[in-house]
């Protein structure tokens, strides 16, 4: 019976997929979009049953194979199912936010002509999601992995008669391919190492794996776990839009917004964390692969929140402000701290949803205007945006008693704890990072929901609240904005992941924060005795002068230190170094191989050149078939007098 | 002799009375009634076809002083060759009706053929063997011949008939001359002297390579092939494809008599004559092949190229050789009876479809033939899943495991040669436009048995385990 709910959740949404998809003509719009929300209903519906089985009747975790695809050499390739409540919560997690922008579309997407289309990727982006946090295995890893790859290539291209929609799914694309390079040589090592595919059983040889080197350049030896750890978190730098890798993810803003904005920030991106989090038994036994981990998460959670505060466009604000936020769980699986990594994964899906979600009901009231400069005041023509906003900012910076104070302060604790080298660094950039995250979301909400009127007359005149389809997914994604941190302590601190999730005691940071627990009013008031709390409220402040009271500082600054903003407005450059170094470098083998190695090479000598000496034997050889049956009857008696000479040279008669 | 000697040759004894039967009939009855001849030579080859099924047994038994063996290779191989022979019957009705030609005498030698297949594939002294290969050859001359007011037709069985004598002879001194030697003409006998020799003598040596001469020209290897292309094209279609699907089956049975059960232990010996044939015919059958502009050439060509393969299961010298070279044949004589079927098929009078143009965007004029020639000519080819692949795959890992890679290597890469004449066909009905705007027609029942027949191809590619056992058992 587990096993049949477990298949559904997955094919159901798939099922959809295929009959919006295949048979959007047929079954028509309102087809397309009843029949895809019920299969993700039901996936949600399923999921809720599953989460009630695994994490409140602590049901036996379930690890079977479905479907055996082929056996080689002793290695099992199967389609199968780890269910625990690592997966459980994600699940929760993905048909939850799903179901919401399915039902958000409806509104969004009204107009569009690829209606039916959306719908379809959209459910396979969900099927692809859930078979990926599923898996038992790292075949099914791998292709959840790549078909969520896919399903966002379509999603950000959706419009693709546009020119920077092909530009940027073009980009999404080759950079998470460079990231899905080093996830695959992972898979490889393993299964080299490991001779197996299968979860438990790579790591139940994971200790043995940690003894051994892998000798890649002469000279330099490398722990073979910590090469799979970092290949793999090479992988999730690309998925989690992590940096040098991130530089898809603004971009992906492309899409249908915030849809699939929606789909890349809170869903998508996840899958990287989720992966560092369940291979936590691999990453436990290296050191340099998280000292690694944590030194990305923190670049990340840093520098790119530091971008947020030059952007105009609504979208990218929130694009960049999840970018840091992944830092943030990045840093925190750094830290071992794999339970506060998945907490605000959850809550951030929630608060992050909603500001998406609620930009985007921003944009759909101002005509597709998208530049906050021409916004402003928009709190009195749309109350329901306004506060709603308002809760996912708060939940954002940590504001105490949100959902993102619990985790967020979660994780500041637990690298605070950490013994790694790298944690020090980490934790400065975290701290740095809360100022920075309230300055920039507070920036937005003021400049958009605050100030005085921007926009042109015609736009004022239409502007009012959206529809119910539109808000009904904001006050609902609000609700879990505000109130899911307070289950905050069974999942850092308690034992909620102990099936899953494996920390060496060394590194058991979140214990070591949890020894101080005293209840949610004790975390409460802590806060108030360190920096976090103030540095958010520091940020909210400045924010509220620079924008709300004199505007003018803001143009100021830019002017004064136009170098800086240069190099910021610029990304810090990486958009070039990969475009105008690596692309054109790139290009410049390309061509050269092309040109010289194919068209020479090989299409001219070794394909057309042995076809032409066929070509040439074949006409010469064809005379021999002279049609005399003379000629023929020598050749049968050249040929035997031969055949006997061979004995007569061998016997010596 | 005994009265359970009759026993073993029920089958032929069937075929021989209704063949004598048809012959009979058709004295006496009127020309408009002459479907009556090719129901009865269905029924016969279906009787044949259950006479065999009933008589089969597991293991070998000898019969008529041991000069006649029935054994599961003999079964398989017979029943293989009705039904490859019920099916070309099938094709051959419309094909002979168009040209006038739809008389008895086609079916009556067709029958007498298939005998002599039967006798030649269950042969165990060499007497047998010449008797059922002289049957079969002689049958084989006349049907060549059957299109008399044809001139090419005509020129085919004269130049059939004298290098087929030629090579008769040739093989009657070998046998003669290990027949003197050995002083015994029944293979076992031949087989346990041999194997007493420390040392092979001249004269018996000789015999071999005149043997394996009259094999080569009867299979069709390089430079035994001369005939292959002019009697293949000369001939009525029909016949060609009984002549390179049937009597190849049964050329294959006469090998394994002769020259495994007979010489196997001579196989130090042969195997370079072998190895030298078998380069031969994948080089020249592969390559003579692109410059054909003619189908049944082509095709003609194309076998020798598969006889090649044929021999690189010899070649290896094993029961799993032998036992891949039946394999390939079994299934060549499926695959080649298909294709005959659809040049049969898409010829009317005065038309032969054989030119490579003819079947020039054939897609458009009847995609599901069209798509009954993909699969044919991708199984020619070896493109998996097409059984072809497991043909050549089964083969080509028998010769890899006697340690000869190089003859491997030279297979594939001449097979990637001969890979481009068959595409060749493909790319013509599906990318070029259609010349040729007659409508085909096409009787139900052969447009059914035709389809059966390329679609087997298909099936026992995604299937083959059961006729790779049945191989394997039939050689053990």
């Amino acid at each position: 019976m587990v096993e049949k709910i477990y298949l559904a959740i997955p094919l159901l949404p798939l099922f959809g997929a295929i009959a919006a998809g295949l048979f959007g003509r047929y079954i028509g719009r309102s087809g397309a979009h009843w029949i895809t929300i019920l299969s993700v209903l039901g996936s949600f519906v399923l999921s809720t049953i599953v989460i009630k089985h695994i994490i409140f009747d602590h049901a036996s975790v379930y690890n079977e194979a479905i479907y055996i695809w082929m056996i080689s050499d002793g290695i099992r390739f199967e389609i199968g199912f780890l269910i625990d409540e690592l997966t459980a919560l994600m699940i929760g997690i993905v048909t939850f936010v799903s179901l919401m922008v399915h039902i958000y579309t409806i509104g969004y997407m009204r107009d569009d002509p690829g209606y039916q289309r959306f719908f379809s990727y959209i459910a396979l982006f969900t099927f692809s999601m859930l078979m990926l946090v599923m898996s038992n295995n790292f075949l099914q890893l791998f292709f959840g992995w790549e078909a969520v790859g896919l399903a966002s290539y379509l999603l950000i291209g959706f419009w693709h008669q546009r020119e920077t929609a092909i530009l940027a799914n073009l980009k999404a694309f080759l950079i998470n391919r460079v990231g899905d390079f080093g996830f695959l040589l992972g898979i490889a090592v393993i299964f080299a190492y490991a001779n197996s595919l299968d979860y438990a059983e790579v790591f139940a040889k994971a200790e043995n794996l940690s003894l051994q080197t892998i000798n890649i350049f002469a000279g330099s030896e490398w722990n073979v776990i910590t090469m799979i750890c970092i290949l793999l978190f090479i992988g999730a730098m690309g998925k989690s839009a992590q940096f040098p890798l991130h530089v898809w993810l603004p971009d992906s803003m492309e899409g249908p917004t915030p849809i699939s904005a929606l789909i890349h920030a809170a869903t998508m991106v996840t899958a990287g964390i989720f992966m560092v989090a369940r291979m936590s038994p691999l990453y436990e036994l290296s050191e340099t692969a998280l000292n690694f981990i944590l030194m990305i998460g923190s670049i990340t959670a840093l520098f790119m929140g530091l971008l947020g505060l030059i952007q105009y466009d609504i979208k990218r604000v929130v694009a960049y402000s999840t970018l840091s936020q992944l830092g943030y769980m990045t840093v925190a699986l750094g830290a071992s701290a794999y339970g506060a990594a998945i907490f605000h994964l959850m809550t951030h899906a929630f608060f992050k949803a909603l500001l998406f979600l609620a930009a985007g009901s921003v944009i759909i009231a101002m005509h597709h205007e998208q530049d906050m400069r021409k916004m402003g005041g928009l709190k009195k023509y749309m109350p329901i945006t306004h506060w709603t906003s308002l809760i996912g900012c708060l939940a954002l910076i940590g504001f105490p008693l949100f959902s993102g104070f619990f985790s967020k302060d979660s994780i500041i604790g637990a690298v605070q704890y950490s013994d790694l080298s790298a944690a020090n660094t980490a934790y400065m950039a975290l701290l740095a990072g809360v100022f920075v995250t309230a300055l920039y979301s507070f920036r937005m909400y003021f400049m958009v929901f605050h100030t005085r009127d921007r926009m042109d007359e015609h736009t004022r005149e239409y502007l009012t609240e959206t529809s119910w389809v539109v808000t009904m997914p904001l006050v609902l994604l609000a609700i879990p904005s505000i109130f899911s941190g307070f289950i905050f302590e069974p999942i850092v601190f308690g034992e909620f992941f102990s099936r899953s999730i494996h920390v060496a005691d060394s590194h058991n940071v979140l214990n070591e924060l949890g020894s101080t627990f005293e209840g949610i009013q004790g975390f409460v008031m802590h806060a108030f005795s360190g920096p976090v709390t103030y540095l958010a409220f520091a940020g909210v402040g400045v924010a509220y002068w620079i924008y709300v009271i004199k505007p003018q500082f803001a143009v100021d600054m830019q002017h004064r230190f136009n170098l800086i903003y240069k190099f910021m407005d610029n990304k810090y450059y990486i958009d070039h170094l990969y475009i105008n170094v690596f692309s054109v470098a790139g290009r410049a083998i390309g061509k050269v191989l092309w040109k010289l190695g194919d068209n020479v090479v090989i299409d001219g000598f070794i394909v057309n050149g042995s076809a032409r000496a066929m070509g040439w034997l074949s006409n010469v050889l064809r005379h021999l078939q002279t049609g005399y049956l003379y000629h023929y009857a020598f050749a049968m008696i050249a040929g035997m007098i031969a055949l006997i000479s061979m004995f007569v040279i061998a016997v010596n008669i | 002799m005994n009265m359970s000697d009759f026993a073993l040759i029920v089958p032929e004894i069937f075929v021989l009375t209704m063949a004598s039967v048809i012959l009979v009939i058709d004295a006496f009855l009127h020309s408009d009634r002459r479907e009556i001849f090719y129901l009865l030579a269905l029924t016969t080859l279906f009787g044949a076809i259950i006479l065999t099924w009933v008589n089969h047994f597991d293991g070998r038994a000898l019969g008529f002083n041991g000069t006649f063996v029935v054994d599961t290779m003999a079964d398989v191989l017979k029943f293989v060759i009705y039904l490859v022979t019920a099916a070309i019957f099938v094709y051959s009705r419309q094909y002979l009706k168009a040209r006038d030609l739809f008389k008895s005498e086609f079916y009556i030698l067709g029958l007498f053929a298939v005998l002599g297949m039967m006798i030649l594939i269950s042969a165990h002294s060499m007497l047998t063997v010449y008797l059922g290969l002289e049957l079969m050859s002689l049958s084989l001359y006349s049907m060549v011949a059957f299109n008399r007011n044809n001139v090419l037709s005509s020129e085919a069985a004269m130049k059939y008939f004298v290098l087929g004598g030629f090579a008769s002879g040739v093989l009657l001194y070998g046998m003669s001359l290990v027949y003197g030697v050995s002083g015994t003409l029944d293979l076992a006998g031949v087989s346990e002297y041999l194997a007493a020799q420390q040392s092979f003598s001249a004269p018996i040596l000789l015999g071999m390579v005149f043997i394996i001469v009259a094999l080569a020209f009867k299979l069709g290897a390089v430079p035994f092939h001369m005939w292959v292309p002019d009697i293949y094209h000369g001939s009525s279609s029909v016949v060609t494809a009984f002549i390179s699907t049937s009597a190849k089956l049964a050329v294959f049975g006469f090998s394994m008599r002769l020259l495994i059960e007979g010489m196997g232990i001579m196989q130090d010996s042969w195997r370079d004559i072998l190895i030298i044939l078998s380069v031969l015919s994948l080089l020249i059958g592969n390559i003579v092949a692109i410059a054909q502009t003619n189908i049944k050439r082509m095709l003609a060509y194309s076998t020798i190229s598969h006889v090649g393969f044929i021999l690189l299961g010899f070649i290896a010298a094993n029961p799993e050789g032998y036992s891949a070279a039946m394999f390939y044949t079994v299934t060549y004589a499926i695959t080649g009876a298909a294709a005959f079927g659809i040049v049969i098929l898409l010829s009317r009078e005065g038309f032969e479809a054989d030119n490579i143009d003819d079947y020039k965007g054939l897609n458009y004029r009847n995609s599901w033939y069209a798509f009954l020639m993909l699969l044919v000519m991708f199984s020619m080819a070896g493109v998996p899943p097409m059984v072809g692949f497991y043909a050549k795959l089964l083969v080509l890992k028998a010769v890899i495991g006697q340690g000869m890679y190089w003859l491997a290597i030279v297979a594939v890469l001449l097979s990637v040669v001969g890979a481009f004449y068959y595409l060749r066909v493909i790319k013509v009905m599906y990318f070029d436009g259609a010349e040729d705007r007659n409508k085909i027609i096409v009787g139900s029942g052969v447009h059914a048995v035709l389809s059966s027949n390329a679609l087997l191809a298909l099936l026992l590619g995604l299937f083959p385990g059961t006729l790779i056992s049945l191989c394997l058992t039939a050689i053990s």
